[in-house]
């Protein structure tokens, strides 16, 4: 498995310029926003803004700057939505640092690895959504496996193929 | 101490940060700020980034759609328009019948004094977008306050009710959809009358609780709003039965389909205006379907005036019929056009002259203006009053505003419940074999041989 222990000198930090930084989480939330509209299964399936947040972290391998990223598109996804405003951000801060601070240990530029890594946050968002909103809310939110699972392997393929689209607004520091 | 907080500074900030939203949701669980106005702000915020690009590429979407389908997609057309047309002529015969129903309807609620909420004024507004999640089933769309949209109002389509109006914008707002597990609907079955609260369930589904498990509900049953919750009107279609179950304490599950479409909402209706008001009895008596039917079919052509004249004293039509073939009626409706027609094709009954009896050529805006006396209506039945009392020019109630929802009105247009807008009735031409309409006599004037 192409799953590779890197040291801290050897791994390449990278840095998007502001314009890819604002633009691809707004374009990820109006997607995300928007597709449903047609196809309602999107939303079940598919979190756009995780995946975005999950690129994002590991390209900069900064932990801070991974877990503000996934605060701030959990944030505004919280305020798209009825419920109340913090859930999907402590899950996605949780997976912003988890996935920059795995960047910085493991070289992830490849499928594989992307793939695995991809579904494994998955699952840890689904994991930490579930229990801020069971415990701290008092949301009667039901967790399947057979559905998190399918729509956990959904999101690791359309994550790569989103991962060697967005590799080219990457920029070497 | 340096060296700990250099060495778990990551971590700190991640578990600062993650406080700091357990906070804020704790504080808003504690207040109901969810419910109330202390985060309308900022989602107004978060809603203005998102939905001027999802405004244009719904802008995008329409006019890709409409150039194909309006200049390019045109297959079909003709039979569809002929497949419409003899749709438009079955519903005008139900809307006859259903008109009499609900006249009756009316006639019996004024007897009780019985108040009911009408759909005076509805804004229609284009689904813009989605919360994005499926865990949250609100959509977005693009009217707010500035087109009278206020929070807490019923959305519909014409179909069934959608939900309920959360947050409003100036030109946005965002839509509860009764799918969502928040959400709550006073809701009535329409057979059994057994009401109950409609709620959303975590997966999507819409369900009915509050009704008691000895009682009997039945798949396939339908389900209105019970008008209960003071938000949507009584009587709007919810949905239909799909599967009754035991449920928690006592009560059924009942898992309704929604009537709307809701996963594939394109256009909605809010209603921005009610009325509470007591049923108004109609003593208009209304077209029969009957008539409507007979308009359609073929009757005996009309001849002209000229011909009719010589005998139309001793068929027993009116002596002044020379004088009135040139009178037309000003105006009529569907109803004097129908019964008309009716008449024509049974042959019963003279064509009378607006004019008296010698006096050829005057004529009355109100009264009817004749068709010329024929041989072929020669026939000397005596017409009745009720047939008379048929032909009342107006059309089927104009005052009242109809609460079903092919009815509502649109961007303040009250409901216009009558079958056809009055129409201009054209004399009959002799050379038209079509059955032309006529305009029946007033139940006054009946000069039809006794």
């Amino acid at each position: 498995m192409p799953i590779t222990y890197t040291s801290g000198e050897q791994v390449e930090v990278y840095r998007f310029s502001l314009p890819v930084t604002i633009g691809v989480p707004l374009a990820s939330l109006i997607v995300q926003a928007y597709v449903p509209k047609y196809f309602p299964g999107f939303a079940k399936y598919v979190d756009l803004p995780l995946l975005v947040t999950i690129f994002f972290a590991m390209a900069r391998r900064n932990p801070v700057a991974g877990l503000f990223t996934g605060a701030i598109i959990g944030l505004v996804q919280d305020m798209l939505g009825s419920g109340e405003i913090g859930i999907y951000g402590i899950a996605k801060t949780v997976v912003g640092y988890g996935a920059s601070s795995l960047g910085v240990k493991l070289d992830v530029e490849n499928a594989g690895a992307r793939f695995l890594v991809t579904l494994a946050f998955y699952l840890v968002h689904s994991a930490v959504y579930f229990t801020v909103a069971r415990g701290l809310v008092n949301s009667t939110q039901p967790w399947s496996w057979g559905p998190g699972m399918l729509a956990g392997l959904v999101n690791a393929f359309l994550g790569v193929i989103l991962y060697f689209l967005l590799d080219r607004f990457k920029q070497r520091t | 101490m340096e060296s700990v907080l250099g060495r778990y500074r990551n971590l700190i900030i991640l578990v600062g940060v993650l406080f700091l939203q357990v906070l804020g949701l704790a504080v808003q669980v504690k207040t109901g700020a969810n419910e109330g106005n202390d985060t309308r702000l900022i989602r107004i915020w978060a809603l203005g980034a998102i939905t001027p690009f999802e405004r244009a590429l719904v802008w995008v979407q329409n006019s890709t759609s409409n150039v194909w389908h309006n200049y390019f997609y045109l297959r079909g057309v003709r039979a569809e328009n002929r497949q419409l047309k003899d749709q438009i002529e079955q519903m005008r015969l139900e809307q006859v019948r259903l008109s009499e129903d609900a006249a009756q309807a009316h006639r019996l609620q004024m007897l009780l004094a019985f108040k009911e909420q009408f759909i005076s004024k509805t804004v229609a507004a284009q689904v813009i977008g989605t919360s994005g999640s499926d865990l949250s089933r609100i959509v977005t769309i693009d009217k707010g306050e500035n087109a009278g949209i206020r929070r807490d109002m019923a959305v519909m389509t014409a179909d069934g009710i959608v939900g309920k109006v959360l947050l409003v914008s100036p030109n946005l707002a965002q839509v509860l959809l009764i799918s969502d597990q928040s959400s709550g609907v006073g809701a009535i079955l329409e057979k059994s009358r057994l009401q109950g609260v409609l709620r959303g369930t975590p997966n999507g589904e819409v369900v009915l609780e509050r009704v008691m498990s000895d009682e009997q509900v039945q798949p396939g049953e339908t389900v209105q709003t019970s008008g209960g919750d003071q938000i949507f009107p009584k009587g709007l279609p919810v949905g239909t039965v799909t599967k009754v179950g035991s449920g928690k304490d006592l009560f059924l599950s009942i898992r309704i389909k929604p009537a709307a479409n809701l996963s594939r909402l394109e256009e909605v209706l809010v209603l921005t205006e009610k009325q509470d008001r007591e049923a108004v009895a109609d003593d208009h008596v209304r077209v029969r379907a009957a008539d409507i039917l007979a308009q359609r079919l073929p009757s005996v052509p009309d001849k002209p005036a000229t011909d009719a004249t010589p005998t139309g004293t001793a068929q027993g039509g009116s002596p002044g019929a020379a004088g009135a073939k040139n009178a037309a009626k000003p105006s009529g409706t569907i109803a004097g056009n129908a019964v008309g027609a009716v008449k024509s094709a049974s042959g019963n009954t003279p064509a009378k002259s607006a004019a008296a009896p010698g006096e050829p050529g005057k004529t009355s805006p109100n009264t009817t203006a004749a068709k010329p006396v024929t041989n072929a209506s020669a026939d000397t039945k005596p017409q009745t009053s009720n047939s008379a009392s048929k032909m009342s020019s107006k059309p089927t109630d104009t005052r009242d505003i109809h609460k079903v929802p092919s009815a509502i009105p649109v961007e303040g247009k009250a409901a216009d419940p009558s079958p056809e807008p009055a129409t201009q009735v054209k004399p009959a031409n002799p050379d038209n074999p079509a059955p032309a309409p006529s305009n029946p006599p007033p139940p006054n004037q009946d000069n039809s041989p006794q």
